[in-house]
């Protein structure tokens, strides 16, 4: 039996950081914007987590090591709840978390556009994303769907390599 | 609400019987995608519509498990894998067999085209919040299935004389089950009083016009909208492929119901 310590919200929190996206290894679940909230107001501590795409089956593995995680760390009550209230974007994720996918060779999302004239962009969609390898901006969409939900594909004419972007939602 | 032709009453039955309906779409579409798995034209078409599929699967999934949350039902699995045919609520198009890869452009076209407007409209009008939350998930990734298969007409209806000939015979092939998109019954209007359902007829002219637009943009032909529609499947009335895409979706579930994965 371990002895029932005080934990602070904090403490979770740094715990959960060292939970890892399993797609993309460089990220932890934290600075994904995946963990919204750990509540401490009752027993047993609530995690809330969001999914990234509804289709992510990633987000089963993540739920399994958060459980995984807790449990290393002598907290044995505890739930996950997924949380569908806020819908997951990409402007969650940090600017650091950002720079680490960019090192990583995965472009980086950057900024979602303003709402409202989506079918007017349908028609025109030709945004430029910069080479995560070499920074040309001479780039190509090969398809908007890639090896997992939240990458796409593109090809570099600067460096001539393939790479990935991760879509903005 | 799994009792055929029983009209819900509370608002509760209403949010059930749509979210039935919005995820058996959403499932049944997701294994006819998922069918192209290995398949594909080429090998980022292959990933795409496995992505497709996945998303599909994925919003149906939320669907489900918020409808088993409402209803008390243990969890979303017994809506998937043990109900029969007679009782799920997809619209006929998308059980149809996936055809070739004009066929399964032109579903997808359609159908996200549809499920753009439908759910723009659904999230201004709903006051659940667990509701509207879920449909602002999926409309975000509703917009990557418009627009990639929108550019597949336009490719294929522009492209080579074959990929034109077989992209305007997908269409022509699939028009009699579009009529059933826009149908209304009494379901819908007791869920349009609830707030959890919208009249889909006031949106019936953007859809109109965006598929239009794209299909004479890709120099097709736009199929004859007076001619017969099929309709009834969301009272159980389905087209002969339902039964035999269930069945293999749901042979292992129910021949091991204890299965797990190792």
């Amino acid at each position: 039996m371990a002895v029932k310590q005080p934990i602070s919200k904090a403490t979770i929190w740094s715990w959960l950081e060292e939970v890892i996206d399993p797609e993309i290894p460089v990220l932890n679940v934290v600075e994904m914007g995946i963990v919204r909230d750990v509540v401490m107001d009752e027993d047993p501590i609530v995690i809330k987590i969001t999914p990234t795409y509804s289709g992510c089956p990633a987000m089963n593995a993540i739920e399994m090591e958060i459980h995984k995680k807790m449990r290393e760390k002598g907290v044995h009550s505890f739930k996950v709840v997924t949380d569908f209230k806020e819908s997951w974007t990409t402007d969650w994720m940090t600017e650091e978390a950002k720079q680490k996918l960019k090192e990583y060779g995965i472009a980086p999302p950057e900024k979602t556009e303003e709402e409202g004239d989506f079918l007017t962009g349908l028609k025109n969609s030709q945004k430029i994303v910069p080479c995560p390898h070499c920074d040309s901006l001479e780039t190509k969409l090969q398809s908007e769907f890639g090896s997992t939900a939240c990458k796409s594909q593109y090809y570099c004419h600067g460096c001539e390599q393939p790479f990935e972007h991760f879509k903005c939602i | 609400m799994s009792t055929l032709d029983t009209i819900p009453k509370t608002k509760k039955e209403a949010l059930v019987e749509i979210l039935l309906r919005l995820a058996d779409d959403r499932i049944v579409h997701g294994h006819r995608l998922s069918e192209w798995a290995g398949h594909g034209p080429e090998l980022e078409e292959d990933l795409a519509l496995a992505n497709v599929a996945l998303d599909m699967i994925g919003h149906a999934s939320s669907l489900y498990s918020y409808a088993a949350e409402l209803e008390g039902k243990e969890d979303e699995d017994h809506y998937a894998y043990f109900r029969d045919d007679i009782e799920f609520k997809n619209i006929a198009m998308l059980e149809l067999p996936r055809g070739d890869f004009a066929f399964t452009i032109a579903r997808q076209f359609l159908f996200s085209a549809f499920s753009y407007f439908l759910y723009e409209k659904l999230i201004e009008t709903t006051d659940d919040e667990q509701f509207k939350g879920m449909l602002s998930k999926h409309l975000k990734e509703i917009k990557y299935h418009l627009r990639h298969s929108r550019e597949w007409v336009l490719r294929l209806g522009d492209g080579t004389e074959e990929s034109h000939k077989r992209m305007q015979e997908a269409f022509n092939e699939i028009w009699m089950y579009t009529g059933e998109l826009f149908d209304l019954d009494d379901a819908d209007q007791v869920a349009i009083e609830h707030k959890v359902y919208v009249d889909v007829s006031t949106f019936h002219d953007q859809w109109k016009n965006l598929v239009h637009e794209t299909i004479e943009e890709g120099t097709l032909t736009v199929p004859d909208s007076e001619q017969y529609m099929f309709s009834g499947a969301r009272k159980g009335r389905h087209t002969e492929h339902l039964g035999r895409l269930l069945a293999e979706m749901q042979f292992l579930r129910r021949s091991y119901p204890d299965a797990t994965w190792k």
